[in-house]
């Protein structure tokens, strides 16, 4: 069992007005499950009270998330992708080996491998708090998507949600929508475009998304690199400290070692946090944006069809008006989706580059920091050993 | 023992004094300790003797012998002294030979001459028994007065005869009496100075007086003279253990008497020798008064004599059953050089070279009186195929005299190294020094080589090796002894060396150390030596545990490395990727950042390569030299237990064949009790030469100390 507090969001560009200002400051972690605190801020007259507090778990936002999608409503728009299902398996395994290999370690070794293992835990733990804030400010600052009805009950209704988790059949569904939905896009990308923009777009997107995706899993190995690097250093620390047992001498490097890793391993993690979660972030929200994208290329196709029903019925002169009525609709949906889909995409932009830009200036700091007190550190040691 | 080792530095300061004091001051002082030391021995028991002696014998040669050196040849050089002093006549001789040769030439002649007069000594050593010793004095002196070149035929002419003296010398009795006559004959190169009535003043009067040698009738009677003087403490001692019949506390006495005089033999050798030196260089530089030159002429002189004392060291071990207590006397004084080196800090005075002097420096050699320095350089392909192999430029540097040059170079490939290796380890390992390891052959890295792939890793593997050897070689010739070693100059020296063969791993010889290894490491667990020592024990303990955590230490650094370099890989990859994000990306500031930030990544790529070089190269090769170095300290620890094994044995061996004795005797058997006597001595020698094994592990704890 794990509770932290008073976390800040960090990565995304959000919310500047008040109306509506939602952040999680509490977490507890219950081995599996994840209980939030989601604490709204608000001056709308749809809430009954300015200022609340409710318990949610991690299935309750992917419901939010699910219903957001299937509203037919919102097709126009970018539904902020869901937050990832925390994941403290990989650290959890970690500390489960770190146990078992505890005889063949110094007690100073283990204790030092454990705390850095917590400090992993909770960098993961942070994290999860912080997509799961993030997401939920983003649906707050949207226009459209801050007023929807299950999202204010998501914000507002006091007791458990107890949302339904998906069965198997469900699960399968769900599977298999995701099937029909990419050969359903592989069959419209054959469609024509209609529009540049959308035209570009979708190209921009498609190669954007496969580069981010590239380089978001690159990042990742260059981060766990990092960190393998931070753990090698524990171990020589700590042989180095057994060794200065015999000899005095070596305790002076023993301790720049210690620092060295400390700094390597906050390099790392900090990378990890800035870059690699940047990327991965938007890597998803780009997937977003593609999933508007499809949507709009389904209305098309859809117009399309309707207008190949259309001629079909002026053809056979039957169903005309009830032809001409489908048509009409397709088309205002597709004009509809196309005019949103712009404004969103245009916003995403913007968005995107600002987002990196904070995070590239926030990793630019903490690199030059990281790389100043490794200077420090190492100037010291030198020193030490000179005057030795 | 302890005490008369301690002792020995102090004569130095005095020394010091009586530079500048004059002569004349000097022989009283001389003649007064003269009487002490003869006036001791004779009338009190073997152990007082003992005493008197070490303190007397050890405090008043060097100061004797390195006073008038210094005092003649400054004050008188070219004069020829009228012969009131022995020691002033010893001076005289060389003043005689000076005169006779041009002054510029003074020296070589000077080493013609007194070559021939071994020469002549060796003669006489044939023909009187007993005066064996005078010659070995003599000849010990010659050695002395010799130019460094000569002396080492001097040493071995002087050494031999000790031999000789220890296997012509009948039963226990002379055994026993030999140590004493060895105090003796070693002692007066120092004393014979102090002795003006002793049959040594009549043998170099003799020398001074007449053409040095040329009545070797002359010198003769004094041999005799000599003979009778020193027959008379023999049969003391010889008494002695008689009556007391135990057997243990004799040879302990023995051996403690053996020490004082190593050490004084220690003393005499060093200096007479440098105040040869040092009469030379004041013969090529007549200005000696300066300061600044003779100040020189210590330093070189100070070299000389730790040569020659090194030389002395290795030789005498080999054959000489006291060898151990003599490198005791040598080593100890390191442990109480620091109360005299404020004197040796403080000279400002010409001197030439004091034994705390050499002391001091056997002690720092290790940081920087070594003026040598090796470099292994462009590694450079022969040959092709599977007979191609890596030779190597080793450049040295060095302002020591013993070289020719000042800088050489000179062409090896890696089985030289292994080859120097082999001969200094066989040589010197079983002496308790810790002879630095080469690296390991490769058989996989150079194969790649030999391949004559241009890849990093073969020519990241050479430029290991190419460091590790250097570290090597830098590592043998900082070892004071191993510098002294003729193959180690052979091996910086002369251009074409023959090749080292049995370095091949798939050699008969390569085979034959694989079996040798193997019945070594089966003895080393039958062997179960109950440590007496605990220093030993304690550094055995640390040794092992220091080995078991640098090779720790050395996996973890190796997988840092591996780490680090996937680190820079994958780095490298996302700075390819973030650089086609860029190029994706359509906002030009952001496309501007992207592409920067794959710039700095790149550059961060290099970085971290650069880093897991230098770890690999800086640190964890390091750390394999070490793993490596530990093994040869395990090795001499090895050398030390065998040693101390056989001298186990010989000594219950001895104790068998005492015990036979005992029985003939009671059994009154002559015949076979002769057979038995004669038996004893041989294991007598055999356990001395076993006992020289506890030096073994003297020297690897001075070899270890340093080491620590």
């Amino acid at each position: 069992m794990m509770a932290f507090s008073s976390l800040r969001s960090v990565s995304v560009d959000l919310n500047h007005d008040a109306s509506l200002l939602i952040d999680i400051p509490d977490a507890l972690c219950e081995r599996d499950k994840v209980k939030f605190t989601v604490h709204t801020k608000t001056t709308l007259s749809s809430f009954q009270k300015p200022d609340f507090s409710v318990p949610r778990q991690h299935e309750d936002f992917i419901w939010l998330h699910d219903t957001l999608v299937e509203t037919e409503d919102y097709a126009g728009l970018i539904i902020p992708p869901a937050p990832p299902k925390p994941d403290f398996d990989s650290p959890r395994e970690k500390m489960h080996k770190l146990g078992e290999g505890e005889a063949t370690m110094t007690k100073e070794e283990y204790t030092k491998m454990k705390q850095e293992l917590e400090a992993e835990y909770l960098a993961v733990f942070k994290k999860t708090v912080q997509v799961h804030e993030i997401f939920l400010q983003r649906l707050s600052s949207h226009p459209v998507l801050s007023k929807d009805r299950n999202f204010q009950i998501f914000l507002e209704y006091d007791q458990d949600l107890s949302v339904r988790r998906k069965n198997a059949k469900e699960m399968f569904g769900g599977f298999f929508k995701n099937m029909v939905k990419s050969a359903d896009e592989v069959l419209i990308s054959g469609v024509k475009e209609v529009d540049d923009f959308f035209e570009q777009e979708k190209t921009f997107l498609l190669d954007y998304y496969s580069k981010i995706k590239d380089s978001t899993a690159k990042a990742e190995k260059m981060t766990r690199a990092h960190k393998n690097i931070a753990d090698d250093y524990i171990h020589i620390s700590a042989t180095l400290n057994s060794l200065a047992a015999d000899d005095m001498t070596a305790n002076k490097n023993l301790n720049i070692i210690l620092s060295l890793q400390k700094v390597e391993g906050r390099v790392a993690s900090d990378q990890d946090l800035k870059l690699t979660e940047l990327l991965r972030y938007y890597m998803r929200d780009i997937q977003a944006a593609k999933d508007l994208l499809y949507r709009r290329a389904r209305a098309l196709a859809d117009y399309e069809n309707s207008n190949k029903a259309l001629d079909k019925a002026r053809l056979k002169s039957k169903d005309i008006p009830q032809a001409e009525e489908h048509q009409r609709q397709c088309l205002q949906k597709f004009d509809k989706l196309s005019e949103s889909g712009k404004k969103e995409l245009t916003s995403f932009k913007g968005r995107r580059v600002v987002a990196f830009r904070k995070n590239f200036i926030e990793m630019a700091e903490l690199e030059i920091k990281h790389a100043k007190n490794s200077v420090t550190l190492l100037q010291g040691c030198i020193e030490l050993l000179k005057s030795n | 023992m302890a005490t008369s080792s301690e002792r020995s530095p102090p004569p130095f300061p005095d020394s010091e004094d009586q530079d500048v004091l004059d002569t004349e001051e000097v022989r009283g002082r001389d003649s007064d300790e003269d009487e002490d030391l003869f006036g001791s021995p004779s009338t009190s028991p073997v152990t007082g003797m003992d005493t008197t002696l070490t303190s007397d014998v050890s405090m008043k040669p060097p100061s004797d012998i390195m006073n008038d050196p210094l005092i003649e040849p400054m004050s008188s050089q070219t004069e020829n002294k009228p012969a009131s002093e022995p020691s002033d006549d010893f001076f005289d001789l060389t003043n005689n030979v000076s005169v006779v040769a041009a002054a510029a030439t003074k020296s070589d002649d000077f080493v013609d001459i007194l070559g021939s007069e071994t020469g002549a000594q060796r003669g006489e050593v044939v023909k009187a028994d007993v005066t064996v010793e005078a010659t070995i004095d003599k000849s010990e002196v010659t050695a002395g007065i010799t130019d460094p070149l000569s002396q080492q035929e001097a040493k071995q002419t002087s050494t031999a005869p000790v031999i000789d003296l220890s296997g012509d010398s009948q039963p226990v009795t002379s055994k026993i009496a030999n140590p004493l006559v060895d105090l003796f004959s070693d002692a007066p190169p120092a004393a014979e100075a102090k002795k003006p009535s002793s049959a040594n003043v009549d043998l170099f009067d003799d020398e001074e007086g007449s053409d040095i040698f040329a009545e070797p009738l002359q010198t003769k009677p004094a041999k005799q003279l000599q003979k009778s003087l020193f027959g008379e403490p023999d049969e003391d001692v010889f008494g002695e253990p008689l009556g007391a019949i135990s057997k243990k506390p004799v040879p302990k006495e023995q051996k403690e008497k053996s020490v004082t005089t190593k050490v004084t033999a220690g003393g005499p050798l060093q200096d007479s020798k440098p105040a040869n030196i040092f009469s030379q260089a004041a013969a090529s530089t007549p200005s000696v008064t300066s300061t600044v030159n003779s100040k020189s002429n210590g330093v070189h002189s100070e070299e000389e004599g730790d040569i020659f004392a090194a030389e002395a060291t290795v030789e005498l071990s080999l054959d000489s059953p006291r060898n151990e207590r003599k490198k005791e006397a040598i080593a100890k004084p390191s442990a109480p050089t620091p109360t005299s080196l404020p004197a040796a800090a403080s000279l400002t005075k010409p001197q030439p070279p004091a034994l705390e002097e050499l002391e001091e420096e056997e002690e720092e050699e290790e940081e920087d009186k070594f003026d040598i320095f090796v470099s292994v350089k462009d590694p450079e392909k022969i040959g092709d195929g599977m007979n191609a192999y890596m030779a190597y430029k080793v450049s040295t540097q060095t302002t020591l005299p013993m070289f020719r040059n000042k800088t050489f170079t000179v062409r090896r490939r890696f089985s030289d190294f292994l080859g120097l290796y082999e001969k200094l380890s066989e040589k010197h390992g079983p002496n308790g020094f810790i002879v630095p390891p080469p690296p390991e052959k490769s058989l996989l890295g150079m194969t790649k080589v030999k391949v004559g792939k241009e890849d990093s890793s073969s020519t990241d593997f050479v430029e290991r090796r190419r460091g590790a050897l250097e570290r090597y070689l830098q590592r043998v010739v900082n070892h004071p002894s191993l510098l002294q070693d003729p193959d180690v100059r052979e091996f910086l020296e002369r251009e074409e060396l023959p090749r080292a063969v049995s370095t091949q791993a798939l050699s008969g010889a390569g085979f034959l150390k694989m079996i040798n290894k193997a019945t070594d490491a089966v003895s080393k667990m039958t062997i179960k030596m109950n440590e007496s020592d605990v220093w030993f024990e304690e550094k055995l303990q640390e040794v092992e545990s220091a080995d078991q955590q640098f090779r720790k230490l050395h996996a973890l650094v190796e997988s840092l490395v591996v780490h680090r370099k996937e680190l820079s890989l994958n780095t490298a990859s996302f700075a390819k990727s973030a650089a086609m994000l860029g190029s994706a990306e359509d906002n030009t500031a952001l496309s501007r950042a992207l592409s920067q930030l794959a710039e700095v990544e790149d550059k961060m790529e290099q970085l971290h390569q650069e880093q897991a070089a230098n770890d690999t190269f800086t640190f964890a090769e390091m750390i394999a030299d070490y793993i490596r170095l530990l093994g040869a300290v395990r090795g001499s620890f090895d050398h030390r237990m065998k040693a101390w094994q056989r001298w186990q044995d010989a000594q219950s061996m001895l104790q068998k064949k005492r015990e036979t004795e005992a029985k003939l005797l009671w059994a009154n058997k002559p015949d076979k009790l002769q057979l038995a006597k004669e038996e004893i001595a041989e294991w007598w020698v055999e356990l001395h030469r076993w006992g020289a094994g506890r030096g073994v592990g003297r020297d690897g704890r001075i070899a270890l100390a340093a080491w620590c």
